[in-house]
């Protein structure tokens, strides 16, 4: 690629040079948030107990990061990378299941 | 400028904001977003009149503020469009958060900025003072000495700004009033030519290509933020490249020729003055009269001052013994204004550099008489025989 002409660019390598970025921040290929893994920002983390759900798809519907894991219509487990821990799956999860509990992390 | 003669009868006699209003027509840019304001209101008020009409394809966006003008003008240019605006004084200021946007996402919006100065006190006359406080906001800036330069700037910007090694926003200055709403005559190409000359927009991530997602304005921290900065210092060194290269290809349509600065009698002169916009028109002439008499007097114009062409600048004035800065602005430093501080320091590798001083001039407004610019020569004269400096920073005009 030139040094200043800027052409497409290939999607961005963490040590890429500003000759090669392209510029102005812009990203230049769809579906990149799947990429950044913004689990880690979580204090809560969900547990979810395979034996009390009943995959009633509630948290599913509530969960606003998408990390709630489903495969043949039934709950299988959560995106850790991706959960940021709010705690609505918890929160939503009917009074009678009650199959997620939010634990403090690193405890 | 350097005009080749034509015959005045293929002349047309228009204000500076009636030239720029019929540059914008001949661009004909996609989106035009904007918001009135004293003395650029005509410009955009004229384009709305040629959109209304159906003389040009443009959808105007008439924004809530300037902060917003800016804001859908480079939503427009990000989409693809070649957007512009054009603003004033407090206006241009109101944008100044957005102008940081607009060139750190390298969208080429090009912008007429006509010259007031800025509230408090509450003044709508020219001076630099608003175009000053947005020099290190990452736009090209291109000063005119009047309509015709206004006109031919604004043609050039476009290619300038989207150049495919720039990618940069540019404004195009003119002094206020002074320019703007002063009639004279001048040479406009036709339609035809400036389509040719300017081309279409070639944008490098439209966000209008659905097949080709992209996203603009990520968080960019600090694994990445300090390479854009980076690629936006290379972009300036490219833009001054480019404004000579585009300058080089108008010429050939116009006949009028342009660089980044301007010289009247520089190169045997013994006392210069370095002036931008349309007090350079006051100075040529104060310049032939001082010769006359036997002064070796010059004067250097700048018309670029985004990026700053330091080492032209520098070696244009080395060699010359006395040099007055003249800003319309001040940077309140207590050192003088923008470009009194910015010309020492591009003087700074050289040996052999001129006595220096500076004069903050036409704040608000004040007129700049043939009175006024004699009187800088004078005072330079007496510094070149008695070698007394004096005041580095002077007031022009301003009573005691």
């Amino acid at each position: 690629m030139s040094e200043v002409t800027q052409q497409k660019a290939n999607p961005i390598r963490p040590d890429a040079g500003w000759k090669e970025l392209p510029w102005g921040g812009i990203i230049p290929v769809g579906g990149t948030a799947r990429a950044f893994k913004t689990g880690g920002w979580r204090s809560n983390r969900p547990i979810w107990d395979s034996e009390k759900c009943i995959s009633c798809m509630t948290c599913w519907i509530y969960c606003p990061d998408m990390s709630i894991l489903v495969e043949d219509g039934k709950m299988i487990g959560i995106d850790y990378d991706h959960c940021k821990g709010c705690g609505i799956c918890a929160e939503v999860c009917p009074p009678r299941v009650k199959a997620i509990t939010m634990k403090p992390e690193g405890v | 400028m350097a005009v080749q003669r034509r015959s005045p009868a293929e002349s047309v006699a228009m204000t500076g904001n009636e030239a720029v209003a019929d540059a914008m027509r001949q661009i004909n840019p996609d989106v035009v977003a904007a918001y009135p304001i004293t003395p650029a209101t005509e410009i955009v008020q004229i384009f709305s009149a040629y959109a209304a009409d159906g003389r040009v394809d443009t959808e105007m966006v008439l924004a809530e503020s300037e902060h917003s003008a800016m804001s859908a003008t480079i939503g427009a240019s990000a989409a693809g469009a070649r957007a512009m605006t054009a603003t004033s004084s407090q206006g241009l200021l109101l944008m100044h958060e957005m102008l940081y946007v607009a060139s750190g996402a390298r969208q080429p919006i090009v912008m007429p900025v006509v010259n007031r100065a800025v509230s408090a006190p509450l003044n709508i006359h020219c001076d630099h003072s608003d175009t000053m406080g947005s020099r290190d906001a990452g736009w090209i800036q291109i000063y005119s000495e009047n309509a015709q330069e206004a006109y031919d700037n604004l043609i050039q910007a476009i290619r300038i700004a989207e150049h495919p090694n720039v990618q940069l926003p540019c404004m195009v200055m003119m002094d206020g009033f002074i320019i703007s709403h002063g009639m004279e005559n001048l040479f406009t190409l036709p339609d035809e030519t400036v389509k040719e000359f300017i081309g279409e927009r070639k944008p490098l991530y439209p966000l209008l290509d659905v097949d080709n997602p992209v996203t603009f304005g990520p968080v960019d921290f600090t694994d990445f933020y300090f390479e854009h900065k980076r690629q936006q210092f290379e972009a300036m060194l490219e833009a001054k490249k480019a404004i000579l290269e585009v300058a080089a290809e108008f010429e050939k349509i116009s006949g009028h020729r342009y660089g980044l600065f301007e010289t009247y009698q520089l190169d045997d002169a013994e006392m210069a003055i370095v002036v931008m916009s349309s007090a350079a028109g006051t100075s040529r002439y104060v310049i032939d009269r001082l010769r006359r008499q036997g002064l070796k007097v010059g004067m250097l114009k700048p018309r670029v001052f985004r990026p700053f062409p330091a080492e032209e600048l520098a070696e244009a004035l080395k060699d010359i013994p006395v040099v007055a800065v003249m800003d319309r602005s001040d940077s309140f430093s207590g050192q003088g204004g923008p470009l009194f501080a910015e010309i020492r320091a591009a003087l700074y590798e050289y040996d052999k550099r001129p006595i220096m001083v500076n004069y903050i001039y036409g704040l608000g407004g004040r007129d700049v008489r043939v009175e006024s610019i004699e009187s800088v020569y004078r005072d330079l004269d007496i510094i070149r025989r008695t070698g007394v400096v004096g005041p580095r920073v002077r007031h022009l005009d301003v009573r005691e």
